[in-house]
């Protein structure tokens, strides 16, 4: 222990047999590894650094300072178990405290700092109490004895024979059968990868939306038509074509179920209402009909629906990723992830003042894909 | 005292001590030099019309920023003209305006123009051009027969993406934000609604009918009364926002005891 200071002269108040002697370190290694060493160049092993004492070794108001440091961590435990007892049968179940419910944070504070000071309590106790010094145990060798090595080769020979594996073909035919087999079920159930959704991907329900035959946009919650003059500017509406439900259109959805709602996270749509003139482009001429826009309701990035709409910069945000789209400017992506604009829709009316999709997406909504045309 | 600060210096929670005795003393500076809120209005009540008072107001307190008119100002204030007697009721009544501070977003605080100077404000700027006028009471308060799962399908659809399924408001762009909504009047939520506050669209009764408004109130109503059982509602955010906070807050003080448990003593 050369790092004592001389000058305090307390020695160390307890030496365990195997402490390192620093002047020794590395002389339990191996005698190869100095040839290890020489032959490639490895780094040499610099064996354990000097041990320094703790102040609680040295010192004992440090000592004792640390033993009272634990006692009362271990009684501040014991005072929360009983705060938790008292806190389950004094504080009423419907009590509040800054908004929360009182008696489920009074036991969960008490049970939570009862457990955490044990814990603590026997760390401290550990780190500043007990022995550090650092011991070196070498490795016993892990070969067996030659008597041993023979005895198990000896009793697989023997229950080889036993077993009859060699004799007997069929059996050990049959067993080689069911194994190369077993692997089977892993292959097949990489059909479940497919199918090839083919145009599902590129199909909405906006595709019966064919010259002659516009659709008309109903808001999605309640079904009805939208008129133009019922949308003020700062307008916006969550929406779906009329033939999702409640129109002679309607094309025969099932009510419920995954063809549903498939049907309507590829369909939804947004129509927003601005001044003509805050519009500085749009993805084809002449697509809105007098300031009102209508935009895929999915999000091009991984196919949120979005309509967190800031009616005043035209922003669109899309809460899971923060790509933000530009509806004044052809729904362009002016922030994060997103790749390419939400497609729109180019609207008109009809023969009786209900806004219409003039024709089907021009390209596919939602997330890109590689085949998307 | 000097010596008695000179040795504890280099104390642990000295900088932490020094760092608050600072902020004390710039909040304190701060509200000292800060414009303040007591101003008096002029609540003349010669004036023989609400708009003639609510111009007398509006010319006091709003002018500086929507100038003279009402016309606005570009990149500071927007037109008050066709904003209507609600959009005013809405700002006003909720402390919004006036801005004590150009911000990314007007923010809600104690109202500064009482009911009657909100009344002639409104009058005022209704007198500008035509705009929503202040609902009625039958219909921000007649909600008790409406269909609540409708209402939950609408604020589902149209409110909960910026203002949280639970109506614990949300983050939008550039620091503006969709304010939580419990505790707010039916009158306030009416009048957001049909005027488009702040970056919130426009719901006008022609797109969302005055019935579907009522359900919509009756829902937000319903989650503000249902009691929140537990400890910590964290806004009733939902599992994955628990889930999260309870990696992030969980993660870390385990973190953190891993190093204690590491760090050698000394």
């Amino acid at each position: 222990m050369t790092d004592l200071p001389e000058s305090g002269g307390a020695p160390p108040r307890r030496d365990l047999a195997h402490r390192i002697d620093p002047a020794q370190a590395g002389s339990h290694l191996p005698d190869s590894s100095a040839a290890l060493v020489e032959s490639y160049g490895a780094v040499p092993d610099p064996g354990l650094a000097p041990h320094e004492h703790r102040r609680a070794d040295v010192d004992p108001a440090a000592e004792r300072r640390a033993e009272r440091q634990v006692t009362a961590m271990f009684g501040l435990s014991a005072l929360a178990t009983v705060g938790f007892v008292v806190a389950f049968f004094a504080v009423p179940d419907d009590a509040a405290v800054l908004g929360i419910g009182a008696q489920n944070a009074a036991l969960g504070v008490t049970l939570g700092v009862a457990l955490f000071l044990i814990g603590a309590g026997a760390i401290q106790w550990a780190k500043k109490l007990m022995p550090d010094v650092e011991i070196v145990e070498d490795r016993k060798p892990m070969r067996s004895t030659d008597e041993a090595r023979a005895e198990l080769v000896a009793t697989f020979q023997e229950g080889s024979e036993d077993s009859g594996f060699g004799r007997r073909t069929l059996i050990r035919g049959s067993l080689l059968g069911a194994l190369g087999l077993i692997g089977l079920p892993a292959v097949v159930l990489l059909r479940d990868l497919g199918p090839d959704p083919g145009s599902a991907l590129s199909t909405t329900l906006w595709d019966d939306a064919a010259e002659g035959m516009p659709l008309r946009i109903v808001n999605d919650v309640t079904f009805t038509p939208l008129r133009p003059e019922d949308l003020e500017v700062g307008t916006l509406v969550n929406a779906i074509p009329e033939n999702f439900e409640g129109s002679e259109r309607y094309d025969g959805l099932p009510h419920e179920g995954p063809a549903r709602i498939n049907a309507r996270s590829h369909s939804a749509v947004i129509v927003v209402r601005m001044s003509p003139e805050e519009i500085r482009s749009q993805q084809g001429e002449n697509w809105d009909h007098e300031g009102i826009l209508c935009f895929s309701k999915i999000c091009t990035h991984v196919g949120c629906p979005i309509n967190l709409y800031e009616h005043r910069t035209h922003h669109l945000l899309c809460p899971c990723h923060q790509s933000t789209y530009d509806l004044s400017d052809a729904a362009n992506v002016i922030f994060g992830p997103a790749a390419r604009h939400l497609p729109q829709l180019p609207l008109g009316i009809d023969d009786e003042g209900y806004l219409i999709a003039r024709q089907p997406f021009a390209e596919a909504v939602g997330p890109s894909f590689w085949e998307r045309g | 005292m000097m010596n008695f600060l000179a040795v504890r210096r280099r104390h642990p929670l000295a900088g932490f001590l020094v760092l608050a005795l600072t902020l004390v003393v710039l909040g304190l500076a701060y509200a000292s030099l800060a414009p303040s809120d007591d101003a008096t209005a002029a609540t003349s009540t010669d004036q023989s019309t609400a708009v003639e008072e609510g111009r007398e107001l509006f010319l006091v307190g709003c002018a500086s920023c929507h100038g003279l008119n009402g016309q606005g100002t570009d990149g500071v204030a927007p037109t008050l003209v066709g904003v209507g007697a609600a959009a005013v009721d809405f700002q006003v009544s909720t402390g919004r305006m006036p801005l004590a501070y150009q911000q990314a977003q007007a923010q809600r605080k104690p109202r500064f123009y009482d009911v009657e100077q909100t009344a002639a404000l409104a009058a005022y700027v209704a007198s500008l051009g035509p705009g929503p006028a202040i609902p009625a009471e039958e219909d921000y308060l007649g909600y008790s027969e409406a269909d609540l799962l409708r209402g939950n399908k609408l604020f589902q659809a149209n409110c909960a993406s910026c203002h949280n399924f639970a109506g614990s408001g949300g983050g939008l762009t550039d620091g503006k934000f969709a304010p939580p909504l419990a505790g707010v009047d039916e009158q306030i939520i009416w009048e957001a609604m049909i005027t488009g506050p702040q970056s919130m669209p426009v719901f006008g009764d022609g797109s969302l009918p005055p019935e579907d408004k009522q359900a919509i109130i009756k829902f937000i109503k319903t989650l503000e009364e249902t009691p929140n059982a537990g400890g910590a509602g964290i806004g009733r955010l939902g599992p994955v926002t628990e889930g999260l906070y309870g990696w992030i807050l969980g993660m870390g003080a385990l973190l953190a005891a891993a190093v204690w448990i590491g760090v050698k003593a000394r």
